[in-house]
């Protein structure tokens, strides 16, 4: 039994989604080997041997894998697929695009989204957006996983695992990359920030949204994220959206501003260790979940709350 | 152009799930079912293309129980030409739904195939990466904007980190994120008519597909539940709470 894990980054550094993914399937007694296929990317092979837990990185550098496309990156992990039992990413939209190709040629299943390794082939995932966990056992010989980051701890540093080349390069693509916009991101990333502001509909606008979460997620060095609804009104950008279809989210602290606390959202927050609601609505179903409710109004509340830190 | 939409029954969004006492699954007997929203939003997309003068018909395809003709019926109502239903009372994997979609692109010969990014119910989000990789065909998934023009596709998609761009050529397999348009309601006429447009049926078991499971669900629990928390009567006390009990500030 060997892991092959696929690495997610940017040609210049790892994901820390990777690092968690790493650290879920260590408690498999078995080797991990991660391969980290992109463009002029070895700086992120070597960062990547420095995880605990890695026992070998596997170095694809070539143009075609410069952005991410999943049908060449599809084509070297089947490639490299027979020498192990595991192949697995993270759950980001990264490992979402890329791992079910893996899964359909090697004719079997993929686990999606797993929250705990049970054993090697049993594992649990949330389904119905978090309303019901299942147990599911893999009975193929092959198992494909995309692993929930929140779900699990960061890999430590200290490893030194040695970087081996990879001499396959699959055909190019009928796809071509046009371009990535990057959507405006000031402090800390939204998947892996310590504490998390959320706004909803009743910010009202784009612009209020930014004047009453922008100063409080700057004094809290939180990250910014948001409901559906706020998303699909244009008051931020879809990437920060939490919830069933967009980001899981597990800080230390989630405070949802103006959320009513649909299914939908709460599966991506619900796990969070601490959670505030504010809300106007003594009966919203946020309350539910949170830790410390507060009803009130937010256009007084947070800024009285911002002031206060 | 022909444009192939798998849609798929699914326990309506709003209605909350109940598991199963005896951790057999989630209760469905008797509940509201629903298209996929993120079918409805894949039908929609066709259709609009079919309004464009650029697609010219749109086959709605469902496999699931007898049922799932309901959710064809809606999706005709909306604007599909014909469907197809696929019937078998197993549950299938998406695997197996990849493999059967195969199938009918084969008999049909669209140019494209528009489905879903995930179906709410089981939350796999792979049925159309595996159908690409089946086909051989280019992939773009979590699509927020489509254009289709002289035999290519340019699409936008939802990443994390913002938004991507790909161009590909047809025939190609696209999946839905939620912005990519606002699903119309059936009018009653439209439904109406809707009952009279053709919906072939076929035997599941007929397409030479294995339908066996490969994943055993050996349990369906509740999710564990959060202790319950207090309401605060002030920003001060929140404060203070966050601080002194939390201990997060
Ligand atoms: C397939 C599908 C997928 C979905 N995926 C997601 C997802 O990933 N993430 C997600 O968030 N949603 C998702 N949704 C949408 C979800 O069902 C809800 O519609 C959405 O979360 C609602 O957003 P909201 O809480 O901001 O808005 P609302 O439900 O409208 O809530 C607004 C809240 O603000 C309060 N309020 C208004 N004014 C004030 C004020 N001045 N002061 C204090 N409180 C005030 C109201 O009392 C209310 O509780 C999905 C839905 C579907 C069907
Ligand atoms: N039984 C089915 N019938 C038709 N389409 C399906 C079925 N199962 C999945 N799909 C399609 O595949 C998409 C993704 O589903 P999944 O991979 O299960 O999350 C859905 O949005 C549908 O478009």
């Amino acid at each position: 039994m060997s892991i092959l894990i696929l690495a997610e980054h940017d040609n210049s550094a790892l994901n820390p989604a990777t690092a968690k993914a790493v650290a879920a399937l260590s408690s498999l007694d078995a080797p991990i080997h991660v391969l980290v296929a992109g463009h002029d990317c070895r700086s992120v092979a070597d960062e990547t041997a420095t995880l605990a837990g890695v026992d070998k990185v596997l170095l694809a550098d070539n143009p075609v894998f410069a952005n991410g496309l999943a049908e060449p990156l599809g084509d070297v992990l089947l490639e490299l697929a027979p020498d192990y039992s595991h192949i697995a990413a993270a759950a980001t939209s990264f490992g979402k695009n890329v791992m079910p190709r893996v899964a359909a040629l090697l004719d079997v299943m993929q686990v999606s989204d797993i929250t705990k390794v049970v054993s090697d082939t049993t594992f649990e995932r949330p389904v119905y957006a978090g309303g019901a966990v299942q147990t599911v056992e893999a009975t193929a010989e092959k198992i494909v996983l995309t692993i929930r980051a929140s779900a699990f701890d960061e890999a430590q540093r200290g490893g030194n695992a040695g970087v081996e080349t990879v001499s396959f390069v699959p055909a190019a693509p009928k796809t071509t990359f046009v371009s990535r916009e990057a959507a405006r991101s000031e402090g800390p990333d939204l998947a892996t920030a310590k504490i998390v502001v959320s706004g909803g509909r009743a910010l009202g606008s784009a612009e209020q949204f930014n004047a009453l979460l922008g100063p409080l997620a700057e004094k809290l060095g939180a990250a910014l994220g948001a409901s559906r609804a706020a998303v699909d009104a244009g008051y931020a950008p879809n990437d920060w959206q939490v919830g069933q279809t967009g980001k899981v989210v597990a800080p230390d602290l989630y405070i949802a501003v103006g959320i009513s606390g649909a299914i939908q959202h709460l599966a991506g927050m619900k796990n969070s260790k601490v959670i505030v609601a504010i809300d106007k609505d003594p009966d919203a179903p946020i309350f539910s979940v949170a830790d410390y409710g507060l009803v009130a109004d937010i256009f007084e509340a947070v800024p009285e709350l911002t002031k206060a830190l | 152009m022909k444009i192939l939409v798998p849609v798929k029954r699914v326990l309506d969004a709003n209605v909350a799930v109940r598991v199963r006492p005896d951790g057999s699954g989630v209760e469905l007997a008797n509940l509201k079912m629903s298209m996929n929203p993120f079918d409805e939003i894949a039908v929609e997309e066709a259709i609009k293309l079919k309004e464009a003068g650029i697609a010219s018909e749109v086959i709605a395809v469902s496999i699931g129980p007898v049922q799932a003709a309901d959710t064809l019926r809606s999706a005709l109502a909306m604007g599909a030409d014909t469907a197809i239903l696929v019937k078998t009372d197993i549950a299938v994997e998406p695997l197996a739904v990849a493999k059967i979609l195969k199938v009918l692109v084969e008999r049909q010969s669209p140019d494209l195939v528009i489905m879903g990014k995930q179906a709410i119910d089981d939350d796999a989000n792979q049925t159309a990466q595996m159908l690409s990789a089946l086909l051989g065909w280019p992939q773009a998934m979590f699509a927020s904007q489509v254009t289709i023009d002289g035999g290519k596709a340019t699409v936008t998609r939802e990443v994390d980190g913002g938004l991507e761009t790909l161009e590909m050529p047809l025939p190609a397999v696209i999946s839905t994120d939620l912005r990519l348009n606002t699903p119309r309601y059936a009018s009653l006429p439209n439904v109406m008519k809707a009952k009279k447009k053709p919906l072939e049926e076929i035997e599941a078991d007929s397409l030479g597909v294995s339908l066996a499971p490969q994943l055993k669900v050996l349990n369906t629990a509740e999710p564990p539940a959060r202790k319950p928390g207090s309401t605060v009567g002030s920003v001060a006390e929140l404060v203070e709470k966050l601080k002194t009990e939390a201990r997060v500030l």
